[in-house]
């Protein structure tokens, strides 16, 4: 029975999808660490296990970022822009997507870390992760943003996170750098093409970093129109 | 004349059965909309929703239901002339309110968000100008009331915003919002008291029998809201709050605390939806039983006859126990993020906007006066999303609820007058 009630103006609100999106997709990215465990063992069935289970939390993320698309149609009135949202959940999701990239390209060519970078690598990859982890605390900031009205010590303090954000991405930039240097040094006694691909394995475990800055600089520029 | 001595009291009969109906689909249907904030921000339970509605519409209706009565009554309508011919009077005003209520019954089928006070006016502006004549119609006062229909959204909508801004100044921005949502939410409280109080000691007591100056009045006012706000601290420092002090947790507490001032302006809300909507139901029923008790004198100062107040208040209350559990249910279900904070600033700048509203006469729509306070806290950057295509749906209803009562009603009076004047 239909009524005629004035509470349809409630609209299914974006906030809730969006910390369930990051929480996803950083729980999706958090899989490479024991991924890379794993693959540093050479345990390939089990990385691989780990790599279906990194691709399905991929697809999920992916099943909610395609509802809230579609659940904010025009004329819906938030207390933020309805492009910033969409932008901010694009941004989320590239972060799924290059955890999935990554795993992929690992198990595709059946690439390992050379023992002599391991432990640059796996400090590295531990960085990137924290900054996504981060990303995901920040959005789940939301909540309490919505609650103060989107002003005021709230957003202070979550401009202060995304600071943080920026000193960790700054951090696995120098990471990174130190870690194309040891690949140089070991890069004769390694074959070119494996060369070449963990060259880029390491970018993009620079990008996941970079990505969840991208998150957090959305989110500022939300908080700030 | 003879028309309402031979049939003088099947008429009466006939208007108090279809008042009472009418009233007991304003308690079936329209309650949803006053209480479905409280129950939406999970701040009372169905259970508890229906229990307060049925109090507090009750005394809203009881106590300050008249002067808006009194406005439908004889406000819309030029007495002067139905003097020669007291009988048309009398079907126009069974003709208002069977179509009143049949556009309601259609439209809430339909699912339309219509409005009470609106179909009843539209109504009985209709069978009055064309039934009748259009110089009957009282067009100045009919300004006034579509005026007010603009203008209560409006300034309800701009209570809320200050209201939800005092909120997030003086709690949630600021170093511990749970223990200054403790010391500042009884203040809101008080207010709500206050405002219900008010209108009721100045507006209803005086047909209930007790007479009071306006100084006792403030006074007595201000009594019961500091009653209110004591017992509201009283009620808050019982409640057992989660004590992990991460500040997530502590938004949570706050929002304990306003779940508890939500029960406050619940009451408030039902009090104001019954003293403004009792009218749309009741309002052309006194027109009938005055005209008809006095033998066809259209006297404008007879009093409000005294059964016809509570006969409306118990039809709201009937249909509450009835239907209303389900047409809550229904709506209360789905509204996601309308934490009891946003709840309680809608709900008391809607309330104290019909409160008041109902206070000078003026019949109002509570739905619309919600809406705009929604609005209001929206402003205020307070709610996730709001949908405005159906902002925009209410808005048409407006418009096509007054031709559409007309028509209805001017069918009614037709048919009614070829019935009976043979």
């Amino acid at each position: 029975m239909p009524t005629n009630s004035f509470l349809g103006v409630f609209a299914k609100s974006p906030l809730k999808p969006l910390e369930d999106h990051i929480d996803l997709v950083d729980q999706c990215s958090q899989l490479l660490k024991p991924f890379f465990e794993a693959v540093i063992a050479e345990k390939w069935s089990s990385a691989q296990s780990i790599q279906q289970k990194i691709s399905l939390l991929e697809k999920e993320a992916d099943d909610i970022k395609r509802d809230l698309r579609t659940s904010l149609p025009n004329g819906i009135f938030m207390p933020i822009q309805r492009q910033d949202v969409l932008s901010l959940l694009t941004q989320q999701d590239k972060i799924a997507n290059k955890a999935k990239d990554i795993s992929g390209r690992i198990i595709g060519r059946e690439l390992t870390i050379p023992v002599a970078i391991q432990p640059s690598f796996n400090a590295y990859l531990a960085r990137c992760l924290d900054a996504t982890s981060l990303a995901k605390v920040v959005i789940n900031e939301l909540d309490e943003l919505l609650e103060t009205g989107f002003k005021g010590r709230e957003v202070d303090l979550v401009e202060s996170m995304i600071s943080e954000l920026d000193v960790i991405e700054d951090e696995t930039d120098s990471m990174q750098i130190k870690l194309r240097r040891e690949l140089l040094v070991i890069e004769d006694q390694l074959k070119p093409v494996d060369v070449m691909f963990l060259y880029s394995i390491i970018e993009w475990v620079g990008d996941l970093a970079d990505i969840a800055e991208r998150v957090g600089a959305r989110l500022e520029l939300m908080l700030a129109s | 004349m003879e028309i309402i001595e031979a049939y003088g009291t099947l008429l009466i009969l006939t208007a108090a059965v279809v008042g009472f109906l009418m009233a007991w689909g304003v308690g079936a249907n329209d309650v949803a909309n006053a209480m479905g904030t409280s129950v939406g921000s999970k701040a009372l339970t169905i259970k508890q929703a229906i229990f307060i509605a049925m109090i507090f519409e009750f005394a809203g209706a009881y106590l300050a239901g008249g002067e808006v009565t009194s406005t439908i009554r004889k406000g819309i309508i030029d007495s002067g002339y139905f003097v020669d011919t007291p009988e048309l009077l009398v079907f126009g005003m069974i003709s208002a309110l069977l179509s009143a209520g049949i556009w309601l019954a259609v439209a809430s089928y339909l699912g339309w968000p219509v409005s009470t006070t609106h179909s009843i006016i539209g109504a009985i502006v209709g069978f009055a100008a064309v039934g009748v004549s259009a110089d009957s119609v009282e067009w100045a006062q009919v300004g006034g009331i579509v005026g007010s229909w603009v203008i209560t959204p409006a300034i309800s909508g701009f209570i809320a915003y200050l209201i939800f801004m005092s909120a997030q100044k003086l709690i949630f921005d600021t170093e511990n919002p749970f223990e200054n949502a403790k010391r500042y939410v009884p203040f809101y409280m008080a207010m709500a008291g206050f405002v219900m109080s008010l209108v009721t000691i100045k507006k209803g007591l005086a047909h209930v029998g007790l007479k009071l100056d306006t100084t006792d009045g403030y006074l007595l006012a201000f009594g019961i809201a500091a009653a209110v706000g004591v017992l509201g601290r009283i009620a808050i420092n019982r409640i057992k709050f989660d004590q992990s002090s991460d500040r997530s947790m502590h938004f949570a507490n706050v929002e304990k605390v306003f779940a508890i001032l939500m029960i406050v302006t619940a009451c408030c809300m039902a009090f104001a939806h019954g003293s403004n909507d009792v009218a749309n139901a009741i309002g052309p029923l006194a027109a009938v039983v005055s005209v008809v008790s006095s033998g066809g004198q259209i006297a404008s100062q007879s009093p409000l006859a005294s059964w016809i107040l509570p006969l409306g208040a118990l039809g709201i209350v009937a249909g509450l126990a009835l239907f209303g559990h389900r047409v809550i249910r229904t709506i209360g279900n789905g509204i996601t993020h309308l934490t009891p904070s946003r709840g309680f600033a809608a709900e008391l700048a809607a309330a104290t906007t019909v409160v008041l509203a109902s206070g000078t006469g003026l019949p109002i729509s509570t739905t619309q006066t919600l809406v705009g306070a929604v609005l209001g806290v929206g402003m205020a950057r307070g709610i996730a999303a709001l949908n405005l295509g159906v902002v925009r749906n209410i808005v048409i209803s407006w418009v096509v609820t007054l031709p559409a009562g007309a028509g209805l009603s001017i069918i009614f009076f037709f048919m009614l007058k070829a019935i009976f004047v043979v």
